[in-house]
Formats: structure tokens, sequence, C-alpha cells
């Protein structure tokens, strides 16, 4: 197996047996979701009234906490090659013969597949908030949340090599991770909102992948749907969008990741 | 061919010359010792030699690969143990070693796993996760996992740093033990002179410079005689009398007169019948590799060992110098 291939591989199995053994992670990853659905969804959906017909809050809400999940649960694959640097166990991995690029990689496909996993499990919750689940529909949701999850875990890794310590963690969360949530139509459709909050969510390109996601999910009236200068978005234009911005990331991740060390 | 093969190295962080200008061969199949105070240089030029930090100038060469054009080959022929814990605490003695494994391409994995870590007396843990290892046992464990993949060379970077003096013994013991069977070179860096006591070689380093190179004995060999220790009523006196009467340089240390002579034992009778200063005590010993650092530097290296913080800036300044 050549040098690029053999560090994918271990890496991103690493990250799974990591998974495996540190439960206390994936309950920590699914707490947050569930609490949001179960506060958010529960407190707001009786005032809130159905934003369409058939569709009440919850309903509006859970695709996005999927995604909402998935990104931070593969924002912190990325992120965690800081922790692998404090606690030493990256100078293993720079040290050892793998080439870097295949290691970035093997890094970002190993947190993707974490996350995709964790948004897998969320689909149990679906019958409970009232989504039709069908195989079809999961067959289109697990390649959407890897693609927004490589994309986000690449970008975790970009972040990563850029920061010193675990103490700018709260930070990047505060400053870059919050936001990309709260700004990506999660919470509220992104249409009839104060000109500088929709510029901001538009730029986000987690928005599209909150709305790919949502559109598997429900038949929404143009309202409800992302709409680009005046353009609303279908489904298979805002996987481009994310793609783009993946193939961005990925590629501004190895690059990084490789000029350490 | 020469082990490792260094001429005129010379790392630079910013204004601060951490390596200057060092030049030396390691023979094949020896133990070699870096020796010398926190912050001389030690780990600076493990890693350069290791492919992790490029020297500013010079060449090295590690099992005839060029540290900087060759990196992968020189990594694939190396064994490291680093300073600090460098495992993977949530994972498995076992899986840390499959990581390992994978990573340097070994063939016949579980089997080459088996050996290593019944070496180092882990087998029986290998199912446990590491961060139920005590410190000791995460040493042996990454020394086992340092010659996995067969290295010619295996780097230690202060090898029992922060181990109590028991396991420092058996961490030893496995390492000369390891040594025999596996027929492998070692370069270890180390600032307790105990420890370099176990080496074929010591270079002696001191801010940057490789201010000696030889076997122990030799080193030792240096100091000139026995070292005789004198405990007087007045320092004062009796140095000018050492001086004048026996044309002896002393050193005087916390109150106590120190000086090297050849054959102590037999100077010692005549000397305390003769000496004109009243005499408290007087001992002898062999020279230690202490005293040739004294003699070398000046400093006694004890007093230059920063606290445990200092050495951490050290040492993340020079890894994160890499990374630049």
């Amino acid at each position: 197996m050549s040098m690029a291939l053999r560090g994918i591989y271990i890496i991103w199995y690493r990250e799974l047996l990591r998974f495996v053994r540190e439960r206390s992670r994936i309950v920590a990853t699914m707490a947050m979701p569930l609490l949001f659905l179960v506060i958010f969804g529960a407190g707001l959906k009786n005032s809130m009234g159905p934003l369409a017909p058939g569709v009440d809050f919850l309903q509006f809400m859970y695709p996005g906490i999927i995604a909402m999940s998935v990104l931070m649960t593969s924002f912190m694959g990325g992120m965690s090659v800081v922790w692998d640097r404090e606690f030493g166990f990256l100078k293993e991995v720079l040290v050892a013969p793998l080439s870097r690029s295949g290691v970035a990689l093997g890094k970002t496909l190993g947190g993707a597949t974490v996350a995709m996993i964790q948004g897998i499990l969320l689909l149990v919750l679906a019958p409970i908030v009232g989504a039709d689940l069908t195989p079809l529909l999961v067959l289109k949701l697990v390649p959407l949340m890897l693609l927004l999850a490589v994309t986000v875990s690449a970008f975790g890794i970009l972040i990563a090599s850029r920061i010193q310590s675990m103490q700018a963690f709260p930070m990047v969360m505060q400053v870059v991770v919050f936001p990309l949530i709260f700004l990506s139509g999660v919470f509220f459709p992104v249409n009839n909102v104060p000109v500088w909050l929709e510029v901001l969510a538009k730029i986000n390109p987690v928005t599209y992948g909150v709305d790919a996601t949502r559109h598997l999910f429900l038949t929404l009236d143009n309202g409800l749907r992302v709409s680009l200068f005046g353009h609303t978005m279908g489904t298979l234009e805002d996987v481009a969008i994310v793609l783009a911005f993946g193939a961005v990331a990925v590629i501004a991740a190895v690059w990084s990741f490789e000029k350490q060390g | 061919m020469n082990a490792i093969e260094v001429r005129g190295l010379v790392r630079k962080f910013g204004e601060l010359t951490a390596v200057k200008d060092v030049t030396f061969d390691v023979r094949q199949g020896e133990i070699f010792g870096f020796l010398g105070p926190n912050g001389a240089g030690k780990t600076t030029t493990i890693n350069i030699l290791c492919t992790l930090l490029k020297p500013t100038s010079g060449q090295a060469t590690v099992n005839g690969f060029d540290v900087i054009r060759q990196r992968n080959q020189v990594r694939q022929s190396i064994g490291l143990v680093f300073q600090d814990p460098s495992l993977d605490e949530y994972l498995t003695a076992q899986e840390n070693l499959k990581f390992h494994a994978f990573a340097y391409n070994v063939p016949d994995t579980e089997q080459r796993i088996e050996e290593v870590l019944k070496l180092v007396e882990l087998w029986e843990r290998r199912r446990n996760q590491v961060r139920t290892f005590s410190g000791g046992m995460k040493r042996r464990l990454e020394i086992a996992r340092g010659l996995l993949h067969h290295p010619k060379v295996l780097f230690l970077d202060e090898p029992t740093l922060g181990l109590d003096p028991q396991t420092r013994g058996s961490i030893w013991q496995h390492l000369l033990e390891m040594q025999k069977e596996e027929a492998v070179t070692i370069f270890l860096t180390t600032h307790y002179m105990d420890e370099a006591e176990h080496c074929d070689r010591i270079a002696i380093i001191d801010y940057g410079s490789i201010v000696a190179l030889d076997t122990p004995e030799i080193l030792k060999a240096q100091v000139g005689g026995d070292i005789i220790t004198l405990e007087v009523r007045d320092t004062e006196a009796a140095s000018r009398e050492l001086v004048e009467r026996y044309h002896i340089s002393p050193r005087v240390d916390n109150g106590l007169i120190q000086f090297e002579v050849e054959q102590g034992s037999r100077f010692i009778p005549d000397f305390v019948r003769g000496f004109a200063q009243d005499i408290r005590a007087v001992s002898l010993r062999s020279p230690t590799l202490d005293d040739v650092f004294l003699k070398l530097t000046g400093r006694a290296i004890r007093e230059e060992e920063g606290d445990s913080k200092d050495m951490m800036r050290t040492h993340m300044r020079a890894w994160r110098g890499g990374r630049q």
C-alpha cells in the first residue's frame, strides 16, 4: 500500500477506534441536539404554530438539528489535531514514514465518518418528531451528511493548525462554531430576516447544507427555502455549493497540515 | 559506515542559537550519550536527527540517509522515544503498537508485538488502556514501540525524566537487555550523570557546543586523579597553604575545599600529618562525570537544572520552531 493510502487508512481507523472508546463523547454530542429538540421544540412548537401547511416548528427544526450535530461533531474531529498535539500523539504521527497529506485526509475522513454515524443515530428520533423516514430518504441523507462532515472536518483541521493550544478552544467555539450554526437557518428561515443577517447567513456555506437536508425531509414552499439573488435554491444547487466549499476546505487543510513540522 | 554522522550542524531560533556548529559520529552498535544541562541543545539536535526539525545549516546523515533530503528513509530506519509521552492514552497498549506497526509497514505484526511487549514485561497488560499505566509503564511501552519496526538506531530523549530512581533503574535494565537482543545503536540525551555512565561514549554539550567527546573512563581520567574534599575551620588560610605549599589550586564550594590529586589514598596520611590548618573532616572519592562537567565548564550540571516550567518552555519553543 502506498504511503498516502497507509496514512489515510490508519488515521481514519484510529479516529473510529477512539470514537468507540470514548463513550462519554458520544453521549455529550448526542445530548446537545436532543436538548435543542426537546426544549426549543416543546417550548416554541405551540406558540409558533405551523410554519407551513403540515409543517410545525419541530419538523422544521429537526433536519437542521441533524445538520448541526454533524457539523459540531466533524468540527471537533478536525480540531482534535490540537488535542493530539497537546498530548504528544501528533509527534508519533508526524515522525512516522507516512505522507502528511495522507494523514490530513485520514483525519478529515475519520472526523467525518464519526459525524456521519452520529447523524445516522439521530435519525432514530424521526418518528417522535413526526418525520417520514423512507429508505430512499436515508440513502440520500447519508452521502449529504458525509459531504457536509468532510467540509467542516477539513475546516476544523485548518483552524487547528492555526491555533497553538487548547486554551484557544473556547474562543474558537464562540467566534467560529456558534456563528456558523446560528447563522445557518437551523432555527429559523433565513429569508424574512434583517438584511445584515440574511447576508451573513447566505455567505455561510452551512446554510446550504442545512437547506439541502431540510429539502430531503420536507416539501416546503418558497418562503421557507433559501433563495440566492431572487433564485430559490434546489437541493442539487445546495449540494453543489457545499461541494465547492468542501473542495477548497480539504485542499486548504492538507496544505496547512503539510506545512507543520 | 557510521550510524550517525553530523557535520557542522547549526540551528537558530530567531536570535538564539540552540546548536552551534556541532560535529560528531556515532558508531554502529554503541550507546552514545548526549550529556548536558537543560537548554544545552540536546533536544534540538535529536529533533534534527529524527527529521522533525530542519537545521539552519550543516549536514547530518542517519544510517547513511540525509536527514533533509531523505526524510522518509531516515524515519523508517529509526525508533524514537520522546521526552514527553506520545501515546494515545485512550487506546490499549496493543492498539498503540498496532497503529505503529501499520504506519511503519511491519511484517508479522502480531508476533513482533508479542515479542516487544514481552521484552518490556507488558504482555499481561496488553489489553489495558494506556491511561491506566504508571509513568514507568508508559515509558517502557514507548521503548517497545520505538523498537517495533526493527530500527537500526533508537533515539531516546531523556528516557527517564520524571521517573523515580527505582523505575529509572528498571528502565535501564530493559534498555541494556534490549540493546543486546536487538543489536541496535542507541543515541540518548540525559542530564543525569549516573545515566551517562551506561554509555560507551559521551558527548558533553554546553550552550549548543560539544565541549568533550570520549568514553566515560577517559573523560573521568581527564579530571586528574582523585577528588579530595576538606572541611576546615579557616577556609581562606587553608586555601592559601594549599597553593603555597602543595602548588594545588583548590575550589571552595559551600564552605568545603575541593581539589584533585593523583593517588589520593596515598596522599592523605602525609597530608593530614603535615597540614598546618585545623582539619575537621577529609573525604576521598573517584571522579564522576559531574566533576568532568565542572572541570570543563566551571559549573556543576545540577545548578543548571531549570524548573520544569523552564524546561517545558524550551521544549515547546524547539517544537514550535519546527512548524514555521
